[in-house]
């Protein structure tokens, strides 16, 4: 789609975000900055226990504290909500069991939000203690403890086996087979805004709520649903989100409640969350026990792939059926792998409930991946990148799992990393302690199927022009930061022509913009690019046409850039953009336009099929060199070079920002992020001992950017949010054994972890398993057996 | 009086009047003594750019000036800070006109959800005011005290190194 | 929001009209000088107190001053930033330079002070949590509960002592002035602690600590290793501060090594430093040094890391404080 390369006015050029003056000077309005006249706060009062059913809630003293406006439980939210249809086993307020410490129990409007808080410690909730299970192999064991009713048996969420080809002959046929089990520990996400939400229903019933949503076209159908309001009475605007990484893409309890609490009171109704509740809210990274069995020739082809995981959900189903999907989906888009076994299970424990975190379900296959492949490489005698760029799944091909492949920028990536790194003369050649690591990885570039089953566009744009050349661009979709608002804005003015700062953007606005399904699974880019492109297209042609009768010139000769609209092939004629405005509003009438996309269906049939098709992969390679202080563990990440396949860059600093973004993120993730637990409760629910990395450990990083121009995207362009963070995991991985020579199977590699295995390997010991040190035993049903297409 | 029956609100309050000179501007807010510059600023005072991220001192969001060095809203009494200056986002462009630091975190991409900036623009300034050519390890020191989770901080530190540049060839 | 328990805030003209104040407020006072340890812990709850005294601008605690030949005296209510820069401070006892650096964050070092760091309170991971937190897992005896969620039998508080200054205080041999409603008295820094994660200071709450006196620097060489996950915010999980006086032929006069954020105090590694005496340092005399310092050692599972690891990282860090002394690679 689009115009040959060079001939763009907007696209490619290292812009300024369209918000940026607005968030350098303190002017852009986040959700906790909003007030409004008689606005009240809410607190939510949340279970101190991991399991427990409610014995009875006593909100009298509460309600009678002076200040306080309502008090609300769960037995007036009745209908339960959750963002996929199969798991819709989340209520507002919990009604008769709380499932993890944190789990909103009741909630109190006040004048203030110390009174509201006061007046939650004096709700007296009498508990009946249930056992609780605290992971997996608890869950999985304790079958009499069930978090929930639904699900195949005991704590089982979801199970899922599929064979695609026949793995057996596929081992038989290999030189080598290998076998490595991985732990990847739970993290959340951390955005530096904590969640926060305004409500307000108006004289005439109508609910207007403002929240740090990603998602608010599912918010507005979940409060729908559970307020029991048709959708046209409801209104969510989502405010521009301080960060949010996946953790705002459910609708949350509190979004609810304060919807409630305000047509309760007539008043507006306001929640910040704590950082500790924050911590609650979660959906963050599963932690993920994983297995691999890979068969190999001796060049490292392979032959077979077996794989399963076992995921720690938490107390909600949230994404997890589609979590647990991804954990199996996309291990076929890197190398060519013939047959492949997946099986895997999500169970649920009394913790808060895990979700989509930047590349959600996928970094954790791919750390395990990536590191297998390393030691294979490793037994077979092999240069890793060697081996990695002999056997890569070729373009416009289809994958053993029935995903359609468009361009694929891997070897690319592959080759400028290990160039602009110097692996070949690092390598297993830097002195001890110090070392270099590679991975490949890839992501989809927008899910290829909605949250929700229809037949709808999943984004929506419309553009307005009006008389005085101004241009506005209507569309739901919401920027978290990432720069979606400017997306639009360069789209836009690419094709008609003008510069970003002449158009106005409202966006996330359930009144006034087209669905956009949401910022999540990084397909905002993809999908309303192209849908602005379509809307773009239509009133450029609008404005050709009368163009084209005054200037004497052959529509198909005009072209629209620099504000003006002028013949090719001899610019000096031609008119402003503001006149060819005027002349079509006369010609045509108000000047507006739409237009959508759909991606194109998957070629999968079976079920789960629906997880893993995008209308283009992503490609990223990393290559990390580190030092390892052998006495401490500690590491020290020198430099991260970093190169990604993003079709093409609509604007190459947004495009960096995301690769630098990332790699910290997974460095964060690779060295010291946990979310973990002690005694039924979040250890450490804290910015302070939730380690997150500093200035002071950010390492150098070196982002190159390769363009394969995927005729899917916009321009050509693919995904860049979240498929920069996969290699870079594995890369720490990889380079510390090359430093030290140990393996550290398991993430995060914290110092004590290194330290030990350095001791393990000194004293001649075993190394320790990851995670608990053995596999959950989980029986899987018999595997769906699907025939590869043609096959 | 034991933390439960603080807990459920029976303590009385005292306001006082209080004397602000914020961003040049001196603003009077009566208030009692627990509340924090933070909420002073944001609710009394309407300046909103100064965000908030624990609350608790562990991630700098909230950093504000007062009398030129970096200080923790969350935890600073406005009755501990009359008669000082204190600045904020709000204060950093002059008569409309962005500061350095500004235009440089605009231009290169430094501030993505934005949310961490005000605090980070902030500790920034005072930094260069003190030092007007830092290298690029003193910067890290000097912003260690704030988190961002978008940027990697690369872009900041570019975008210090830009503005620094930039101020000192005037 | 995290707020602040409502207070009222007094604040005195005077170090005379501060222990009136604090007399008349009896229990439900206490002092504050920076804030940025009280009022954290105030927010969960785990201080309650109805009046603050407000210490930070009293001129009486202010400033560094003397000379390093003779020792010098550090004002209790001087920010631990300018501690870090000061001159004579940096060139001398660098070890108290590079704690008060090395604390917390830029901004929190220019709103925390010498004082308030030596008498920071016990940390745990049972304990810096919100109200609501501590009573999902049960209160502990620190505050609102009665038993110990570390070591469930024991009869005392393990909270941790988390200063970086106050190992780097005891290794020079400082001493602390402390102001009373019946006058001043003077104590060693070590004697400033107890044993007990509770009543951790020889303080009495209506004292109010004004100075701190370092002895003569004159051939001191001193350092400070702060374990820890990041470079910046983070508490030591453990601290190595060291002093050695070297003669000329490089046999060592005098030693001290104070292990920090070990225990319920800072320890001092005696032992370690008693095989250092009247010997050559070389590189194995360090390593048995090292050694012995092992074993005064006692973490507990309440901090960041894991006990077994920081035990093991104390042989390292006092290996490489008494390295970096001695000038060795």
């Amino acid at each position: 789609m689009g115009n040959s390369e060079g001939e763009y006015s907007v696209i490619g050029r290292p812009l300024i975000k369209v918000d940026a003056m607005a968030k350098v000077t303190g002017e852009t309005k986040f959700a906790d900055d909003l007030s409004l006249p008689r606005m009240l706060h809410a607190k939510i009062l949340r279970s101190p226990h991991p399991h427990a059913r409610i014995l009875s809630v006593d909100t009298g003293p509460a309600e009678s504290l002076p200040g306080v406006h309502a008090v609300l439980t769960g037995r007036a939210l009745p209908i339960t909500f959750g963002i996929l249809p199969v798991s819709q086993d989340e209520e507002a307020l919990a009604i008769e069991r709380v499932r993890y410490v944190g789990d909103p129990v009741a909630a109190v409007a006040a004048l203030d939000e110390e009174t509201a808080e006061a007046a939650c410690r004096l709700i007296r909730v009498e508990y009946e203690v249930l056992p609780a299970v605290m992971d997996l192999d608890e869950a999985l064991r304790r079958e009499d403890v069930r978090i929930h009713d639904y699900g195949p048996r005991g704590n089982i969420h979801k199970e899922v086996a599929l064979t695609f080809g026949d793995v057996e002959e596929g081992f038989a046929e290999a030189d080598y087979v290998r076998e490595d089990a991985f732990f990847y520990e739970g993290s959340t996400h951390l955005p530096m805004e904590q969640h926060a939400a305004l409500a307000a229903c108006g004289a005439d019933g109508k609910l207007c709520l403002w929240s740090a949503t990603q998602t608010p076209h599912y918010v507005h159908r979940a409060l729908a649903k559970v307020l029991e309001l048709p959708a046209s009475h409801i209104r969510v605007i989502a405010m521009p989100n301080g960060g949010a990484f996946g953790g705002k893409s459910d609708p949350f309890s509190h979004e609810i409640v304060v919807c409630k609490l305000s047509m309760l009171t007539g008043r507006p109704v306001k929640i910040c969350l704590t950082r500790e509740e924050v911590f609650y809210a979660h959906r963050g990274r599963h932690p993920v026990q994983m297995w691999f069995r890979t068969g190999v020739t001796r060049d490292g082809r392979i032959t077979a792939m077996h794989f399963r995981s076992y995921l720690d959900g938490g107390a909600y189903g949230s994404y997890g059926v589609a979590s647990l999907y991804y954990t199996g989906a996309l291990q076929t888009v890197t190398y060519q792998v013939p047959r492949y076994k997946f099986e895997g299970v999500r169970v649920f424990t009394n913790k808060p409930p895990c979700g989509p975190k930047r590349g959600h379900g996928t970094p954790q296959p791919r750390c395990a991946l990536e590191v297998h492949l390393d030691k294979i490489a490793e037994h077979l005698g092999l240069d890793p990148y060697e081996m990695r760029r002999r056997h890569l799944v070729p373009p416009d091909s289809v994958t053993v799992n029935q995903l359609r492949i468009g361009t694929v920028g891997l070897g690319e990536c592959l080759d400028r990393v290990v160039e602009r790194s110097g692996w070949k003369a690092k390598h297993g050649k830097l002195p001890f302690g110090r070392g270099i690591g590679l991975a490949g990885s890839a992501y989809i570039s927008g899910a290829g199927l909605p949250i929700y089953w229809n037949a709808l566009p999943h984004s929506g744009v419309q553009i307005k022009i009006d008389r005085g050349g101004g241009v506005a661009v209507f569309c739901g979709s919401t920027d978290i930061g990432q720069g979606s608002d400017s997306v639009l804005a360069y789209v836009a003015a690419e094709e008609l022509g003008i510069e970003p700062e002449d158009i106005r953007v409202v966006t996330a606005d359930t009144d006034l913009t087209p669905v956009d399904l949401g910022s999540y699974s990084s397909r905002v880019t993809l999908m309303t690019g192209n849908a602005t492109i379509e809307a773009g297209r239509k009133l450029k042609a609008l404005l050709f046409q009368v163009a084209a009768e005054k200037l004497g010139v052959p529509a198909d000769r005009l072209r629209a850039a620099h504000r003006r609209i002028f013949d090719r092939d001899n610019p000096a004629a031609g008119m402003p953009f503001v006149e060819a405005a005027v002349l079509a509003e006369a010609r045509f009438g108000t000047l507006g336009a739409v237009g959508s996309y759909t991606p194109p269906k998957g070629l999968g049939k079976y079920k789960g099929a629906g997880v893993g098709p995008t209308p283009t992969y992503s490609y990223s390679a990393a290559a990390v060199e580190l030092t390892v202080d052998p006495e401490t563990g500690f590491i020290a990440v020198d430099k991260v070079w970093l190169a990604h396949d993003v079709g093409k860059a609509i604007n190459p600093i947004l495009v960096i920002g995301q690769i630098e973004g990332s790699v910290y993120m997974a460095l964060g993730e690779a060295l010291m992020e946990e979310q973990v637990f002690r005694k039924g409760v979040h250890k450490i629910p804290s910015m302070l001992e939730y380690k997150s990395p500093t200035f002071l450990e950010t390492p150098e990083m070196e982002s190159i950017l390769v363009e394969t121009l995927d005729p899917a995207g916009p321009y050509g362009a693919k995904e860049v949010g979240q498929g920069v963070h996969l290699p870079v995991v594995p890369a720490v991985l990889n380079a510390i054994s090359d430093a030290v020579g140990v393996r550290i199977d398991e993430v995060p590699a914290s110092p004590e972890k290194i330290a030990k295995a350095l001791e393990n390997k000194r004293r001649g010991r075993a190394p320790e398993a990851p995670g608990n040190g053995r596999l959950p035993s989980v029986v899987f049903p018999e595997p769906v057996v699907v025939q590869p297409v043609g096959g | 009086m034991s933390s439960t029956e603080y807990a459920v609100g029976k303590r009385e309050v005292h306001k006082e009047l209080i004397r602000l000179r914020v961003n040049g501007e001196t603003r009077e807010v009566y208030i009692p003594a627990h509340k924090t510059l933070l909420e002073v600023l944001r609710e009394d005072l309407n300046l909103t750019g100064t965000k908030h991220g624990c609350e608790l001192g562990e991630c700098g969001t909230c950093t504000v000036l007062v009398d030129g060095e970096p200080v923790l809203s969350c935890l600073a009494l406005p009755i501990e800070l009359q008669d000082r200056d204190i600045l904020t986002v709000e204060g950093l462009a002059e008569r409309g006109l962005a500061h350095p630091l500004q235009v440089a975190f605009a231009e290169l991409g430094a501030a993505q959800c934005g949310y961490c900036t005000p605090g980070i623009l902030v500790a920034a300034k005072s930094l260069l005011d003190g030092n007007p050519r830092p290298t690029r390890d003193e910067i890290k020191e000097g912003l260690a005290g704030n988190l961002c989770r978008c940027t990697g901080y690369v872009k900041i530190l570019e975008a210090v190194e830009l503005a620094a540049r930039r101020m000192t060839r005037q | 929001m995290m707020r602040l328990p409502a207070f009222r805030y007094v604040a005195p003209k005077s170090l005379a009209e501060a222990a009136r104040m604090m007399a008349d407020a009896g229990p439900d006072g206490m002092f504050v000088s920076g804030g940025t340890d009280l009022y954290p812990n105030m927010k969960r709850l785990q201080f309650d107190p109805r009046i603050l005294v407000g210490l930070r601008h009293l001129p009486e605690l202010q400033g560094v001053s003397g000379d390093p030949r003779l020792g010098m005296r550090i004002g209790s209510a001087t920010p631990l930033h300018q501690i870090s820069l000061h001159p004579a401070i940096r060139a001398r006892y660098p070890a108290l330079a590079m704690a008060a650096g090395s604390v917390a964050t830029p901004q929190i070092r220019r709103m925390g002070t010498i004082g308030g760091n030596l008498c920071v309170d016990t940390r745990c991971n049972y304990y810096n949590q919100s109200y609501e937190w501590r009573r999902a897992i049960g209160f502990c005896m620190k505050r609102d509960g009665d038993i110990c969620l570390v070591a469930p039998g024991s009869p005392r508080c393990v909270a941790v002592s988390s200063s970086d200054t106050a190992p780097v205080m005891m290794a020079l041999g400082a001493t602390v002035i402390l102001a009373g409603p019946d006058g001043e008295r003077s104590l060693p820094a070590a004697a400033l602690y107890h044993d007990d994660g509770i009543a951790y200071l020889a303080k009495r709450p209506e004292e109010i600590l004004t100075a701190i006196l370092l002895p003569p620097g004159n051939g001191l060489r001193s350092t400070y290793w702060k374990l820890r996950r990041r470079g910046s915010f983070d508490f030591p999980i453990l601290g190595v501060a060291a002093s050695l006086c070297l003669a000329g032929d490089g046999t060592c006069t005098d030693a001290r090594i104070v292990l920090g954020a070990v225990a319920t105090h800072p320890v001092e590694a005696r032992e370690a430093a008693e095989r250092l005496l009247g010997r050559r340092l070389t590189p194995e005399l360090i390593e048995e040094a090292a050694m012995a310092a092992y074993g005064p050692a006692k973490p507990l599972d309440n901090t960041d890391l894991t006990l077994a690891y920081r035990k093991r990282m104390t042989r390292v860090f006092v290996s490489r404080a008494l390295r970096e002394l001695a000038g060795f690679p």
